[in-house]
Formats: C-alpha cells, structure tokens, sequence
C-alpha cells in the first residue's frame, strides 16, 4: 500500500484511534526495523491469545520485524496455533480450508503479479507442522515443484497443538501423544531433506535462540521469494502445554533442541546466494 | 541435447492478442455486437467464451473426458489471451487456489467435472463465504462409485445450498453465452460471489450445435479489484488489526450471531445476482406454451428433449409447455409460481437419480399452484432420455 494511503488527512487525527495513529507515526511501514530497536516502534503484532510462555508467539512476533516490506506482503495460514495471533497482524492475513495454504498461496502471489507489475508484493505462509506437512502437504510440495514465488514458514511444535496434542508428521518417533498412545512409530518427517529434493531456492532451519538472527533469516527468505523462487524456513517453536515444558524453562528448552538437533542451518541455492550477495553488499555500502 | 522448455518461445517475446482485443462493455457483447453462426462443440463454445471473457489467471487440472475445456484454455493462454495459467497439482489445490488468485484482485477462471468437483468441493463452497468472485465451468459427469465417465448432474445437487450462483445451461449456445455473463454478475460489487456455470456433459460438451457468437477482436472490460464488497487481499488498504478472513471460533453468543449473519448476507447476495442475471440471460427463465394445462420444468439438456417432447405432442394435437430453468440459484420461485398457478400436470425430466429438481419445484409450488407434480422421468448413469418417454409419462399422469 502506499504510505500515503495510511496517512490520516489533516484536521481528522483526533477522531482515528491512538493504535492507528501509532501504527502510521511510529510502525515499521516503509523501513527496515530492527529486532534491536524492539519497544521503540510499534510492532505488527502486539496482543494475542496464544498461551503464557509459548515460544511460537515469540517467533511470530520476530518474524513480522524480519519482513522487508510489510506494507507489501500477505500473510496465509490455516488451523492451528499460530493463526491465532497472525490474524491479530496489522498486515492482511487469509485464513483459507485445511492446509489449502500454498495452493492459496500460489494463486495469490500470481494475482498479485498481474495485477501490481510496478510493485513487488511478497506473500508468506505462516502455518503449523500439521497443516504443512501432513494435510497440506501435496500443497506444499508441489507449490515447491513450481517454484512459486512466495515464502513459507513452518511453525514446527512438533505436535497438533490448537486440537489438543496429537501426534503430526513432524513429531519424534517413540513420542507419547494423543493418536500415538503407544509412542509414534515412524520418524519425523525430513522436511528440509524434501525442499532440498524440490530445489527449493533458499532452506533454512532455525529455533527462536537468536532474535537478530530470526529477523534476518525471515528477510532472506522473503528476499529470495520475491525474486528467485520458493524459501522456505522450518523454525522449532516448541508446545509448551502438550509437551509440559514449565513456562520458565522455554527458552532453556530451545536451546537445548538447538544444540541436539534443531541447529541452525541455512541451504542457498547458487541463485539465491549471488542475488542476496549483491542485495546485502549495497546494504553495507549504504551504511 | 538442448533444453526443448529453453526452446519454447517464451510469452513475453510476442504480441499478446488479448492485447489487441477492444474492450466492449457487457451489453454490446451480449446484445449489440454482431454475431456469426459456428457449428462447435460446446467445449469449444466454452473456449470461445474465455477468449472473449479477459481472463487474468486460469488454472486447470485434467479430468476427462468432459472437462477438456481446460487444456483450451491452455491455447489461449499461449496465444495471450489469458495473462497466466498453471496446472494444478488436483482439485482441492486448483480451487484454493482460485480462491488466492480472486483475494487479489484478478478474474479467475477454472473448469472441473463430477469427481473433480466433488474433490474440490471443500475448497469450492468455501468461496462464497470468503466472498471471492470467479467462475467455475463444470461439465457434468457421472460421481463415483462404481467408476463411469458418462454425463449424469446429481453433482448439481451438491452446490445448490452452498452460497454459489449456480447457473445450469442447454445447449451450446448456453456454453458460450453463460460464461461471459457469469463473470459480469460475479464481479457486481452487490453480488461479489462466485458462479458456476454447469451444463451436462457429452451432449453438449462433446456434440456439436450451432452457437452465435460474435468476433473475437472484442473482449469484456477487465475486473477491477477495487470494486468488491470485501477488500481484496492486496494489502493496499489502511492497515486495521482485523482481518477479512478472521477465523470466528469463540463459542460465545458474538461469535455465534457473527457467522449467522455472514452467512445471511451470503444468500442475500445470491437473490441480489438475480437483477443482473435477469437482465443479461434474458429472464431466468424462458416459457414455451405458457397457456398450457400441462408444462415440464426442466434445466440443462433435459431442456432440449423437452422441446423436442412438446413439439410431437403438438404434432399429436395435445398442447405442452415447457419452462426452462436458466439459474437454480438464485432459483426462479417467482417466475414458476406466476407460470404454475393455474397448470394442472407438472412433469420434471431429470438426469439425475436423486431428482434435485423436483424437490426444489414441489417446495416452490407448495401452497402456490394445484398441480400434480411427478417424479420424472429420470434417467442416470450416463443414460439418454428419449423423447418418448417424456410423452409416456405425460400419458400416464394423464390418467
């Protein structure tokens, strides 16, 4: 959109409410925020009902600063966790059928490029293990297969966690869950080994220990997406409640996933990685 | 070896001949704009329509063999009459992704039949609630099990209460006039809703028949995704920490009287199509013999064999009507009662085991005409209905 759209004509501020106002006087439209600068701008999300101590509303909330150009993007999603607070964006968000999100997501992003061919709009699917995985998983792959234009991130809680802690594709074998009463018999699903079958452009694996680097990542993803093909970042966001991680001890959990088997990884393709050379050279030139 | 794709002349190197079209508006193409007769199939009808109807995105599965109305769309999109098409990886990935494609703003065509419609149903009646405009062609076909490919429209029954406009034709004449017009009352910011246009398979998919059209320099003013009773999700509003797809789930009176109300605004739109469907189909419906004691109500190409019906009974010395049912939603309650109040026999050919139709005519007339409304003559499965047994029945409730 266009910052001028936002601005409210003058002699009527005082009949917009003070959230609008924030979000046009002291938002992230137009510029690159920082996750250092956290508590000086107002934030794309800010209120939700995601539960106390949940690690997936922290990576939501990082996400949405990565963004390069919120003002230009769309969010999608579907059931589960995670829609909870995306939908509280400022920023549109669909809320399609059951892990219909890359299917929706690529007629979208086309829509978009006919009808904005001035204007760059990047799309993000934000969704669960589940709805990528699992029900939405032919979706998945194939939006992959195409080298659709958009990003998506996987919310991986490794567990069904909005129906109430059922097993998914991308829960640990022998974990206890409900509909995996006597622990879950196969593998997690090795969705990062799928991207790179499909040649997805970027592939990273991330959990929320990093703030900076979340942001960042998420802006290398959307960068490639906008022009090179599909990124795609698959991001430990434990369940607190199915998996009885005390409140306090989150974080201390993230780590320690991190460090066993959810360590940072970043998968560029040649394409993806001159194209984010070129972009990230000028950004320090600039500076 | 090199790369044949590489070697493909890519889309943009020629001159795309939508292009080159002129924009007409609405009622020069469907009423003033001259015409010329084709003997086509109605699949190829269909494709003449789409060349016509300034299509942004089409996007197709395979699903034979009444459906190949698709794979012409694929021409067109090559020879720049559609600015982008896909295949899909199945039906439920197709109509979500119609669903995306109308959100932003762009005409969005698809096409399926039978089981492919059933597939994607899920994702289809979810388009009228996400108010998204689009039309969807299906070429009626047999539903599974046990698997047949022949032509049968029980899978109309499946969409008549779901929120889409449901537009059902005849010949191919229908195949080519409908679409165009489906466009038209979708994308009415009053209507904002999604259209399908069905007509049964084979016998007008396949068969041949004599279609007006006019030239193929004129197309449709394109859609303007400004003009929708919801935003378009281009992020190109003021930004609001509300979204138009905002799940409702509270189990809480708000929530509750929220989606009753979405959902009755849904239908209100379907009745508010019917102005514009009224206006551009000419009526919703069309009356032969109106004066007749004894009338068959039929849609689709039951509506053919009706005719064919009426005019060797008159050929007997008995006077039929016949009422063709050009939209079942919104479904033309007015229009039938006026045309039944005083009618004695109803009969209602179908080419459905279920007889959808009848149903909906025996809860239009309850109350409104005396009528004897019977249960047929139906016939399923792929099937075809002779013109004789349409008489034999007209005999037999005559008795």
């Amino acid at each position: 959109m266009s910052l001028e759209t936002l601005r409210v004509s003058p002699g009527y501020e005082h009949i917009m409410p003070i959230e609008y106002q924030d979000l046009i006087n002291h938002g992230p439209y137009g510029r690159q925020v920082k996750v250092s600068e956290m508590g000086k701008f107002k934030e794309i999300i800010e209120e939700h009902p995601m539960c106390a101590g949940c690690a997936m509303s922290l990576f939501i909330r990082l996400t949405m600063i990565g963004l390069p150009t919120p003002e230009h993007t769309v969010l999608v999603g579907t059931a589960g966790c995670g829609r909870l607070s995306i939908s509280q964006a400022s920023i549109p968000f669909i809320y399609g059928n059951y892990g219909d999100t890359n299917a929706v997501a690529s007629g979208l992003k086309r829509g978009l490029e006919i009808r904005f061919p001035n204007q760059k709009k990047d799309v993000v699917v934000m969704a669960g293990d589940g709805g990528l995985i699992d029900i939405g998983f032919k979706h998945l792959m194939h939006a992959w297969f195409r080298r659709e234009k958009f990003t998506t991130i996987m919310l991986d809680n490794e567990v069904y966690g909005n129906t109430g802690g059922q097993e998914s594709g991308m829960t640990q074998k022998g974990r206890i869950l409900k509909m995996a009463p006597r622990g879950k018999q196969v593998d997690k699903i090795d969705a990062i080994g799928l991207a790179k079958v499909a040649k997805v452009d970027y592939i990273a694996r991330i959990a929320p220990t990093n703030p900076a680097r979340v942001a960042r990542t998420v802006r290398r993803a959307v960068l490639v997406a906008r022009e090179i093909g599909s990124s795609y970042i698959q991001a430990y966001t434990s369940c607190n409640i199915e998996y009885a991680i005390p409140t306090p001890e989150v974080m201390k959990d993230a780590f320690n996933v991190e460090k066993e088997r959810y360590g940072f990884e970043e998968i560029l393709s040649d394409r993806a990685k001159e194209y984010l050379n070129e972009i990230e050279k000028k950004d320090k030139e600039k500076k | 070896m090199s790369d044949p794709v590489a070697q493909a002349p890519q889309q943009k190197e020629r001159v795309r001949k939508g292009d080159l079209q002129k924009v007409v508006t609405p009622e020069h193409m469907f009423f003033e704009a001259p015409r010329e007769t084709q003997f086509i199939t109605g699949s190829e009808a269909a494709r003449e329509a789409i060349r016509r109807a300034n299509v942004d995105i089409a996007i197709s599965y395979p699903i034979t063999p009444q459906s190949e109305t698709m794979q012409q769309a694929g021409y067109l999109y090559d020879e720049g009459y559609i600015k982008d098409y896909y295949r899909g990886e199945e039906e439920i990935g197709v109509m979500a992704a119609i669903a995306g494609a109308s959100r932003s703003g762009v005409r969005s065509l698809t096409a399926t039949s039978g089981p492919g419609l059933i597939r994607g149903l899920e994702a289809i009646s979810s388009w009228p609630g996400a108010r998204v405009p689009a039309v969807l062609l299906d070429m009626c076909r047999v539903i599974n099990t046990p698997l047949a490919i022949q032509p049968d429209n029980i899978e109309i029954s499946f969409l008549l209460n779901t929120g889409l406009i449901v537009l059902h034709g005849e010949n191919q004449q229908d195949f080519f006039d409908y679409p165009l017009i489906a466009f038209v009352v979708s994308e009415q910011v009053d209507v904002t809703l999604p259209v399908v246009v069905s007509v049964d398979g084979f016998f007008v998919t396949h068969a041949r028949g004599h279609v007006s059209i006019p030239s193929a320099d004129i197309k449709l003013p394109p859609r303007d995704g400004w003009k929708c009773a919801v935003p378009a999700m281009d992020n190109e509003n003021p930004p609001a920490r509300i979204s138009r797809d905002a799940p409702i789930q509270k189990s809480n009176f708000i929530s509750y009287h929220m989606h009753a109300s979405w959902q009755q605004e849904v239908f209100a739109a379907v009745q508010r199509s019917a102005r514009y469907l009224r206006k551009y189909l000419k009526g919703l419906v069309e009356i032969v013999n109106p004066d007749a004691e004894e009338m068959i109500v039929a849609s689709g190409s039951a509506v053919s064999q009706s005719r064919e019906a009426i005019r060797q009974s008159a050929e007997l010395g008995r006077k039929v009507g016949l009422i063709k049912i050009k939209s079942l939603r919104p479904f033309p309650a007015q229009e039938i009662r006026e045309a039944c109040k005083n009618v004695k026999r109803i009969l209602a050919p179908e080419f459905n085991q279920a007889g959808w139709l009848h149903k909906e005519l025996c809860s239009t007339l309850y109350g409104y005409s005396n009528a004897v409304i019977q249960p047929g003559p139906r016939v399923f499965g792929g099937m075809t209905m002779p013109t004789e047994m349409i008489l034999e029945w007209l005999e037999e409730c005559r008795k």
